[in-house]
């Protein structure tokens, strides 16, 4: 991935997580999900846990989740994440039935309760690189 | 065929535990192991199986040449970060049960920088790939990170507060202080545990587990064969590994408070053929304060959520009813990804635990932890 002046951890994409990470670029969440059963699976796998086809489609994902948990990290243990540290990551039950965790945006920790609606924003990090993040809805 | 009581602890050897250390993994490694072989009354070239820890390059090879063995004829490894450990007892325990082995050695050495600090060496681990993807990118790169959701979401569900995590850490403390091998000698309050920094909310400096040098080994025999040796032999009663579901991302899992432990107890009690209430003694793999409480619950000892009440009052400590970390554990003794722990409950039911013996100890269980949720157990009896 070209990221000259970059220094955050980078994604090692596979050919298997591409279409996910390419969506992010567009500003769109694209979920992996089952060809046959059609049950939505992340993080990208070859083989659906449902019925095991190794068949699989894209779909677009809402966005919209609820909070699930969080933490706020104020030991950043990378250097590049001390510039803004303290700061919240969630976990999230995404409308899709799936869960994922990015950073919380924008929110008072102590205000937090499992359950808050959260939709998903898009971070551009680099002309190549996009990450997802959320924000309270 | 059960593997019941068909295998011993019969050696424990340690070094010093430090913080830092000029020595390599290998050298510690080697210290430690041949103080174990020792203290079974037995000589290297013995030694015919060994499951060395994974990270950090200490392989079968090593052995043979070092220590000359004539006739290594089994060798293993246990891939499951803090879980290898208790892991590899059942691994052993197997080999020497179905006699491809008489006597095994299991190794776990952290030396200077062979090892690295804790976020390089997890970058390197296959297990750690799906976060590596996913979560790292994001600032998600440590394991007190990756365990905080899950203490956090506990926290929301069941009330539990960081004063009964806290309980946790002060309890391991004042047992470090009756062991002249822990890391940590200075006493610790609970309002020191409170005062002690955020790291990844809710756990503190003080529920975060050392980082540590030295190593520990453990041998492990043939019933038939341990009778004879130098110290009383230790049977594994029970054993077993168990892996939560989404294994490689605590994210994903239905329960992110429920880990593979909850899977592996019940066998291990039932191939023990013991109940909780038949256990004097247990060694918790405590990498974090809230993961020594989810494991209290998912191996039965109360029910989920009732974590928090069951540490405290003193019920852990010694004297109370379940003695937990006698050695001070990872977050006070050392973290030597938990021999320590497998270490210190041979000498408990042995009765050579000096101060800190627990009167009586007749059977204990040792728990290992690791790899965002793998669990390994392993019942112990004199």
């Amino acid at each position: 991935m070209n990221a000259p002046n970059y220094d955050k951890p980078l994604p090692d994409i596979t050919a298997l997580t591409r279409p996910f990470w390419d969506g992010l670029r567009e500003h769109r969440l694209v979920l992996q999900a089952c060809a046959r059963c059609h049950t939505v699976r992340h993080y990208p796998r070859p083989v659906c846990d449902r019925c095991y086809s190794m068949e699989s489609v894209w779909v677009t994902g809402s966005g919209r989740g609820t909070l699930h948990s969080w933490t706020v990290n104020h030991h950043p243990f990378h250097f590049a994440f001390k510039r803004e540290s303290p700061f919240i990551t969630s976990t999230v039950d995404l409308a899709e039935g799936v869960r994922m965790q990015a950073p919380l945006r924008d929110a008072d920790a102590s205000q937090l309760e499992l359950g808050m609606p959260v939709e998903l924003v898009f971070e551009d990090m680099t002309p190549e690189l996009t990450l997802p993040a959320f924000r309270l809805a | 065929m059960s593997i019941r009581d068909q295998a011993c602890v019969t050696g424990i050897g340690e070094t010093k535990y430090t913080r830092e250390t000029t020595r390599t993994q290998a050298e510690l490694t080697f210290e430690a192991a041949l103080a174990a072989i020792a203290d079974a009354g037995l000589e290297p070239k013995d030694i015919d199986g060994v499951v060395p820890y994974v990270m950090g390059g200490v392989i079968a090879e090593d052995f043979i040449t070092n220590f000359g063995l004539p006739d290594l004829r089994y060798s293993a490894l246990t891939p499951m970060g803090g879980a290898s450990s208790v892991a590899a007892l059942q691994n052993a325990a197997l080999a020497v049960a179905g006699g491809l082995a008489n006597h095994v050695l299991i190794t776990l050495g952290r030396g200077a920088l062979s090892t690295g600090r804790i976020t390089d060496r997890i970058g390197q681990m296959p297990q750690f790939r799906v976060v590596g993807e996913f979560e790292m990118p994001m600032g998600t790169v440590a394991p007190a990170q990756f365990y905080a959701p899950m203490a956090r979401r506990h926290m929301e569900l069941y009330g539990t507060t960081s004063e009964q995590l806290g309980e946790i850490a002060v309890t391991f403390r004042k047992h470090a202080l009756l062991h002249d091998n822990a890391m940590m000698q200075k006493p610790m309050t609970l309002a020191d545990h409170q005062a002690s920094r955020m790291i990844a909310d809710p756990l503190r400096l003080y529920d975060c587990c050392l980082e540590s040098a030295g190593a520990a080994a453990v041998v492990i025999s043939r019933a038939d064969r341990a009778r004879d040796l130098r110290q009383p032999p230790v049977y594994i009663g029970g054993v077993a590994e168990g892996h939560p579901d989404s294994p490689s991302t605590i994210t994903q899992r239905p329960d992110i408070c429920r880990i593979g432990l909850a899977k592996a107890a019940p066998k291990a009690f039932a191939m023990a053929g013991v109940t909780h209430q038949d256990i004097d003694v247990a060694e918790i793999y405590d990498c974090f304060t809230y993961i020594v409480l989810c494991q209290l619950e998912d191996m039965g000892f109360c029910a989920k959520g009732e974590g928090g009440a069951f540490v405290q009052g003193g019920r852990i400590a010694l004297g109370g009813e379940l003695p937990v970390n006698t050695h001070g554990g990872l977050l006070s003794q050392a973290h030597i990804a938990g021999m320590n722990h497998i270490v210190e409950l041979t000498r408990q039911l042995r009765g050579q635990a000096g101060a800190r013996q627990v009167a009586n100890a007749e059977v204990g269980l040792v728990t290992g932890y690791g790899d965002l949720g793998d669990g390994s157990i392993a019942i112990l009896h004199r």
